[in-house]
């Protein structure tokens, strides 16, 4: 690696930290959603 | 008498500083308890390899080839994640699921170490392995930098376990700078909430794995044996699997994974002022991690009714259970009867599902 300061490299990879962020919010919401929607299940009553 | 001495002719100062370095990994392990099963065995292993002519050096590359660095892939770390799913439990996580969102955001610094290394000259697929480095998650790391095929997998395992075991000192630093003192004494409920079912606890490892490979399918190997592992502990029936699993299947791969990153800690590839800036980088992942979370829990303060102490985001790095032990033990500093390490233990075991979905999303990028 020859250290040498690129911007253009840095600007170029911001998507991918966008992109990134995004998927795992929206992974993260989802499985917030199914585990709210499973603590919302009426419970089996035990004999 | 001189073919006895002859190897110390070949004895470089390059090997000489690769003993301290793997002298100070093991002082670090026994005498600060940091890590101690991963960091001696590396210590040790950074000494082993770096003998002079040293007979260790072909079996150490030929068990990182089996383990890590074979055709069918990093087998060795994606096992180990079996021990982690069954040494977590997701119980404070399935309470409160909304603290996910922390262990989300905490992810950030990954994402912007790798810009960060794009920025000073890494290549994508380096930049990328040592922005895992943020992670806070050896095995992810591990995994990621080799399918990545990053040659600086030695300094990334050295840095991304070293500040795990460092947290406790670079954490609060950030966290005071980031918050207030009203806000660090915001007290938050610790009633119980209403406890997850059985049900909820066999469904949830299953279905995370199911959402995790749909949009990610990059990703599906590392979370689903993570989620296999945490499945084996809540299903009741396999207890002395999990038990296995947790113990000795865990201790069994770590021992085997420390001795093996050795093989990648040789003088002539490590000391290099690639390995200086790596290890700067991954001070950066940490930062920008802890920074990300923390100010989640800002910004949702200014939404949300019921307030929530800052500092909670912070645990959202995967560091477990360091993080949480930190945020609660700042939490008791700023005032004795607050007690966060409820909120702060859901806000970690979600960043480890965050830190894995965040490496499997790297992968499906770069590779």
């Amino acid at each position: 690696m020859n250290f040498a300061i690129d911007f253009e490299a840095f600007l170029s990879s911001l998507p991918f930290m966008g992109k990134g962020m995004l998927g795992i919010f929206l992974v993260t919401s989802v499985i917030v959603l199914f585990v709210n929607a499973l603590n919302n299940l009426p419970e089996k009553k035990e004999k | 008498m001189l073919d006895l001495l002859s190897n110390f002719a070949t004895l470089e100062f390059k090997q000489v500083a690769m003993w301290i370095i793997g002298a100070l990994l093991i002082y670090l392990a026994i005498k600060k308890e940091m890590e101690p099963s991963l960091l001696l065995p590396m210590g040790f292993g950074a000494i082993l390899i770096n003998l002079p002519n040293s007979g260790a050096q072909h079996i150490i590359d030929v068990m990182f080839r089996v383990g890590i660095d074979n055709e069918f892939g990093e087998i060795m770390p994606l096992v180990l994640f079996i021990g982690i799913g069954a040494m977590i439990d997701f119980t404070p996580l399935l309470t409160n699921p909304k603290l996910m969102l922390f262990g989300a955001a905490a992810q950030f610094g990954i994402f912007f170490t790798l810009c960060l290394a794009r920025l000073v000259g890494f290549d994508l697929n380096d930049a990328a392995s040592i922005g895992i480095i943020g992670a806070a998650d050896g095995p992810t790391a591990i995994a990621v930098s080799m399918e990545l095929d990053s040659k600086y997998i030695g300094a990334i395992m050295v840095a991304a376990y070293s500040y795990m075991a460092l947290v406790p000192l670079v954490q609060p630093p950030i966290i005071k700078l980031c918050t207030t003192k009203k806000e660090r004494l915001i007290r938050m409920d610790n009633t119980q909430g209403k406890q997850p079912s059985k049900m909820t606890k066999i469904l949830f490892p299953i279905v995370v794995t199911i959402i995790v490979g749909l949009v990610a399918p990059d990703a599906v190997a590392l979370i689903g044996f993570l989620m296999f592992g945490n499945l084996i502990r809540e299903c009741g029936v396999l207890n002395s699997l999990s038990e296995t699993a947790q113990k000795v299947l865990a201790n069994l791969i770590t021992i085997f994974l420390g001795i093996t990153i050795a093989a990648r800690m040789r003088a002539d590839e490590f000391l290099t002022p690639d390995t200086l800036l790596i290890i700067g980088l991954g001070l950066f992942a940490f930062i920008f991690d802890t920074f990300a979370g923390v100010m989640l829990a800002k910004l949702m303060n200014l939404v949300s009714k019921k307030k929530i102490n800052p500092m909670i985001g912070a645990a959202g790095i995967s560091a477990f259970p360091m993080s949480a032990r930190v945020v609660h033990k700042m939490g008791l500093e700023e005032d004795n009867q607050n007690f966060l390490l409820m909120h702060s233990i859901g806000v970690n075991v979600s960043g480890q599902i965050a830190s894995v979905i965040a490496g499997g999303l790297i992968l499906s990028f770069f590779r």
